[in-house]
Parts: structure tokens; C-alpha cells; sequence
């Protein structure tokens, strides 16, 4: 558990103990902040049939019609999503770290894009751009659907990039490449049986993250009306009772699971590394 | 760097072309990042600047500023106004109890335990926007909500009192959970970053804990802090579905409406809708740029 240098200062920062009383004060209450709205949702969610508390909501919820066709969608187009990231994403991060580091810089740029330009501007654009004539993307639920998961790869550009970036960072890539050279590997070979597999707690971790974003997003798909688990959330929140507060702890129920999943494998990838570095 | 390239480039024209060429930056090497910026450039960039090229359309045609002009109106200003009202409360809100936080966990003299667990639910929480999270905080403190009901019990009418989730308080409670975890997630790398050297040093000379804190610690994190915040304000400036889903589109904010000039050009001139989304654009891009150049600047000594 003691990996990080934080946890190191902790032990030594001894005059703080005073402040200890102060400090759970400070926790707990912001923790009530945290945890009630939670805690309220989960009691909503209970009571879905009358005068008992049970998980009628939930099965509710997972009987209605529309859902999981929604749900289901919505996990296509994240796992469509984090697989053409992971395709452009890692031979880009890799060309810039071994070949081309003066482009680095414009990557950079360019993924830190979806920070600056808000979610409903890019619908905005893309619809103005993409349903008229000359580029007419949009014209089927089908095309529209691609166009969506093409706008979710860049969104999850900034991700993708920073987590294969501190991947590759964290192995010696350039020697990897030219041993796998030596050996007579050709491109593919070293792509996907040296480089992908030295980078697996990288790009889980990226793709998690892609998961969690896109599972749920509401603004992009709506406006270009799709019938994805985002749009459907907000119609269940004005139609029905109990089961907006079920879907809500579904939700979090999944981003806990995606953040969770990177966490854990996160430390235990660092605790390897440091392993290494002790021998 | 330099002197390996040459012999990368060959072996990956071998495999790609099968010709020998001269070690410079050949054709095969782009193909590695063209995806990249095809992709960029169609669903990211393209669409922007289209955007950016139709704000300066006038009505009949024709480039013209009028639509930037038109921005001084009424409607956009309100809403502009509410957007920067609430990204500026929650940025400053959010960045002060989340750096309390991350500062109680790492220390603040609490079992190690509860910063691992901070950390992963701020995590979680960072990233729990949207629908869901506009959801919680109705059945927490909508008109039925269980805190409502519970202030009731008390004999207190939250929502006859002038309370209400759909409003600007409302509105900052609601992104209050997303933006301190976010601060949390930032600085907690940044206070780590303060080496125990300097205390002690602070310590030998005789400093107490407050002129610590005072004229070493904060100056040093000060660059950090801020550009957070301002990470904090662009993070809610842009931010829709919470409102969305919260309110239903019709609150006065700027990004509610861009989108309801999307459904239905509601500000009844296209070329002025361009020009408020590139009003946000050009705020967020600022915000972001602080935010790396502060950034940046904390790098000096945290690292």
C-alpha cells in the first residue's frame, strides 16, 4: 500500500495531529454531500411497489421495451468507439514518441480540442456541416449512428492519448522496437504482439475511461437523435416515477465498475514497475 | 534520438515499400498518424471551423460582423451571463473545498485508507454528469425529494422559502459534485508534489505551520490552484446534459441555448447561433490556455 511518495510524507508530517479533529470534520461533511444524494436515490429506487421496499423499479426498468435496445446500443458504440480510439490512438502515440516527436506538439493540441470546443457546440457543427447536401452523413439512422461514434473517437482523443502516452512512457519503447527488429518482426507484428501487450494496463485504463463517457452520453446523441441509453435516461426522467432513480443507480453502479477496473489494475501495474525498479 | 530514426524508417520501408530510400522522413511514416488526423480534422476540427466561417454570414448572405454585434442582446446575455455566473461559483466553491479535501486525505492526519478511497470515488463522481446525476439530486432535493421531505418533517418548507433544484443555486449545488471531485483528482498530485524537505527547512528556521503554509507551501501551489479553477469554470461553461436533464432544456445558459437554437433556431438568426457557440469556443479556449500556462508554471517546482 505504501507505494506513493504521499504516503511516505504522511507518516512524517506528525505535527499535524492536532488538526485530526478538524480534518474529519471536514470529511465527514463533505462526505454527507457526496453520499446523500446517493443514499436518496437508492431509497427512491426501493420503493417502487407501494408500502414495500424491493427492487420492483428495477425490474421495471429492465422490463421496459425501450431500454435495453437502448442499453445495448449504447455498449455497441462505446466498444466501437474504444476500438477505432485504440486503432488511431496507439500508432499515433507511438510515431510521435519514436518518429516524429516535432509533431508532437500539434497531437497535443489537437486532443486537448474536445476541452475547448463543448459537446453541443461540435453537435451544432456537425449537424450544420453534416446534414446538407454536399456532405450529407446524415441522412439515415444508420449514418448518423456512424457519424456519432466517428464524433465519440475524437472525443475520447484526450483520454486515449494521455493514457497510451504515459504507457509508452513507462517502457523503453525503442528498445522493444529494435529488438523486436532485430529479430526479423515486421510492423504488424510489433504493433500488435509488442507494443499492445506491454501497454494492456495503458489502454484498459483508456478505454474504461472511453466506456464511461460514452455509455451515457446524453448531448451528442440526442441532438442528433439517437435512441442511445443518454436520450433515453432523460425521457425516463419525465415519463416515469421509480425508475429514473433505479437507471441512476444502474449508472453509477457502471462508472463505478470502469473506474474501479483502472484503479485497481493501475496499482498493480505500479507496484510491478516498482518491483523492477527495486531489482 | 536523432541517429536511430534513420534506421527505423529504412526497415519500415522495406516492409512497406520494399525499396531502400534515403533516412528521411518518408511517406510511410505519416500513414502511422493519418487516421489521427483525418479523423480530427472531419469530426472535430472541419465542423468547428465551418461554424466559426458561418458566424461571420450575414442574413442575406454575405461576411459581416453584425452576428458578433448581435451578441450584446438580451437573450444571449442572460444567458451567457447565467453560464459565467454559475462556472465562476462552482469554480471557486468546488476548487476551495476540493483542495480542503485533498488536503485533509493526504495530510491532514486521516489512516491512508480514506485518500485511496477519495481518490477513486472522486473519480467516479468526476465522471457521473449527466442524467443520472441531475436524477440523484431530484430525488434528493426536488419538490419530493427525500432531504425536501425531511426539512419538511422539521417543520421547514424548502421550497416555499425561495429554494428551488431548478435555479441557480439549485444549479450549483448539482455541479458542486462533479467539480470538486475534479479538483480533487488535480491537486492531489500537486500537494504530493511538496517536498518534505521544504517543511523541514521551514522547521530548522523556525517557521510555524501557518508561515509554512503561508510563504512556502501556497506560493508554490498557488499556480496549481488557480489553474484548476479555471479548469473547474471551463469544465461547467461547457457542460450540458446536467442542465439539460435538470431543467429540460429551458434554463438561461448558454449551452441550453445553442441547443435550443439547434431544435429550433430560436434566436430566429442562424448566422447568431454560430456566433454564440463560438462566443463559448473562444471563452473555453482561453480558460484552457490559462489553465496550461499556470500549469506549466507549477510544473518548476512540483515535479
Amino acid at each position: 500500500m505504501t507505494t506513493s511518495p504521499a504516503s511516505a510524507t504522511v507518516t512524517v508530517k506528525r505535527p499535524v495531529v492536532r488538526n485530526r479533529l478538524v480534518s474529519w470534520l471536514i470529511f465527514g461533511v463533505v462526505s454527507l454531500y457526496f453520499l446523500i444524494p446517493l443514499a436518496a436515490t437508492f431509497y427512491w429506487s426501493l420503493r417502487g411497489m407501494k408500502d414495500v421496499l424491493g427492487f420492483e423499479a428495477y425490474r421495471k426498468l429492465f422490463a421496459d421495451t425501450n431500454f435495453l435496445p437502448a442499453f445495448s446500443q449504447s455498449i455497441v458504440n462505446a466498444v466501437a468507439t474504444i476500438f477505432l480510439s485504440l486503432l488511431i490512438v496507439v500508432p499515433t502515440a507511438y510515431w510521435v514518441t519514436l518518429r516524429l516527436p516535432k509533431l508532437r506538439p500539434v497531437v497535443e493540441f489537437i486532443t486537448l480540442l474536445p476541452f475547448v470546443i463543448p459537446a453541443v457546440v461540435l453537435v451544432f457543427g456537425i449537424i450544420r456541416l453534416y446534414s446538407a447536401p454536399p456532405l450529407l452523413f446524415t441522412a439515415t439512422y444508420n449514418s448518423s449512428r456512424i457519424v456519432l461514434i466517428f464524433v465519440y473517437v475524437c472525443l475520447s482523443f484526450p483520454y486515449m492519448f494521455r493514457s497510451v502516452d504515459n504507457g509508452l512512457r513507462a517502457i523503453d519503447v525503442r528498445t522493444l522496437t529494435e529488438a523486436a527488429q532485430s529479430l526479423g518482426a515486421n510492423w504488424g507484428t510489433i504493433l500488435f504482439r509488442v507494443i499492445f501487450p506491454n501497454l494492456r494496463v495503458a489502454l484498459l485504463s483508456g478505454a474504461l475511461l472511453t466506456f464511461a463517457i460514452v455509455i451515457g452520453e446524453l448531448t451528442i446523441a440526442l441532438y442528433m437523435a439517437q435512441h442511445t441509453l443518454g436520450p433515453y435516461m432523460s425521457d425516463l426522467t419525465r415519463s416515469k416515477v421509480y425508475e429514473p432513480s433505479a437507471m441512476a443507480i444502474v449508472a453509477f453502479a457502471i462508472t463505478w465498475a470502469a473506474m474501479g477496473i483502472i484503479d485497481f489494475v493501475g496499482r498493480g501495474a505500479t507496484r510491478h514497475v516498482q518491483m523492477v525498479e527495486a531489482d | 534520438m536523432k541517429p536511430n530514426s534513420s534506421t527505423n524508417s529504412q526497415s519500415v520501408n522495406s516492409t512497406v515499400g520494399g525499396a531502400k530510400r534515403p533516412p528521411r522522413i518518408p511517406i510511410g511514416h505519416w500513414l502511422g498518424v493519418l487516421p489521427f488526423f483525418v479523423f480530427s480534422g472531419l469530426f472535430l476540427i472541419g465542423p468547428t471551423l465551418n461554424l466559426a466561417y458561418r458566424s461571420f454570414e450575414g442574413l442575406d448572405g454575405g461576411l459581416t460582423l453584425n452576428n458578433y454585434r448581435q451578441l450584446a442582446s438580451d437573450t444571449v446575455m442572460n444567458a451567457y451571463g447565467m453560464s459565467i455566473k454559475i462556472s465562476l461559483t462552482t469554480a471557486i466553491l468546488g476548487g476551495l473545498i476540493g483542495f480542503l479535501v485533498a488536503w485533509v486525505v493526504s495530510m491532514g492526519g486521516l489512516p491512508p485508507r480514506f485518500r485511496l478511497i477519495t481518490s477513486t470515488f472522486s473519480g467516479v463522481a468526476a465522471n457521473f454528469a449527466g442524467v443520472p446525476l441531475a436524477s440523484a439530486f431530484v430525488f434528493t432535493l426536488g419538490r419530493v425529494g427525500l432531504v425536501t421531505a425531511l426539512f419538511k418533517a422539521f417543520g421547514i418548507n424548502l421550497y416555499k422559502s425561495g429554494f428551488s433544484l431548478y435555479s441557480f443555486l439549485g444549479l450549483t449545488l448539482v455541479y458542486l459534485y462533479f467539480q470538486i471531485p475534479l479538483m480533487v483528482l488535480t491537486i492531489l498530485p500537486a500537494l504530493d508534489g511538496l517536498k518534505r524537505e521544504w517543511r523541514e527547512a521551514a522547521e530548522n528556521l523556525g517557521a510555524t505551520q501557518i508561515q509554512y503554509w503561508r510563504y512556502v507551501a501556497l506560493p508554490v501551489l498557488t499556480p496549481s490552484i488557480l489553474g484548476t479553477m479555471i479548469l473547474l469554470f471551463g469544465n461547467a461553461f461547457g457542460a450540458h446534459a446536467t442542465a439539460y436533464a435538470l431543467t429540460g432544456g429551458l434554463f438561461d445558459l448558454a449551452t441550453l441555448l445553442i441547443g435550443r437554437q439547434i431544435s429550433g433556431d430560436v434566436l430566429h438568426n442562424p448566422g447568431l447561433g454560430y456566433a454564440v457557440a463560438m462566443g463559448m469556443v473562444i471563452i473555453m479556449a482561453f480558460s484552457i490556455l490559462i489553465y496550461s500556462v499556470l500549469q506549466r508554471r507549477s510544473e518548476r517546482w512540483l515535479k
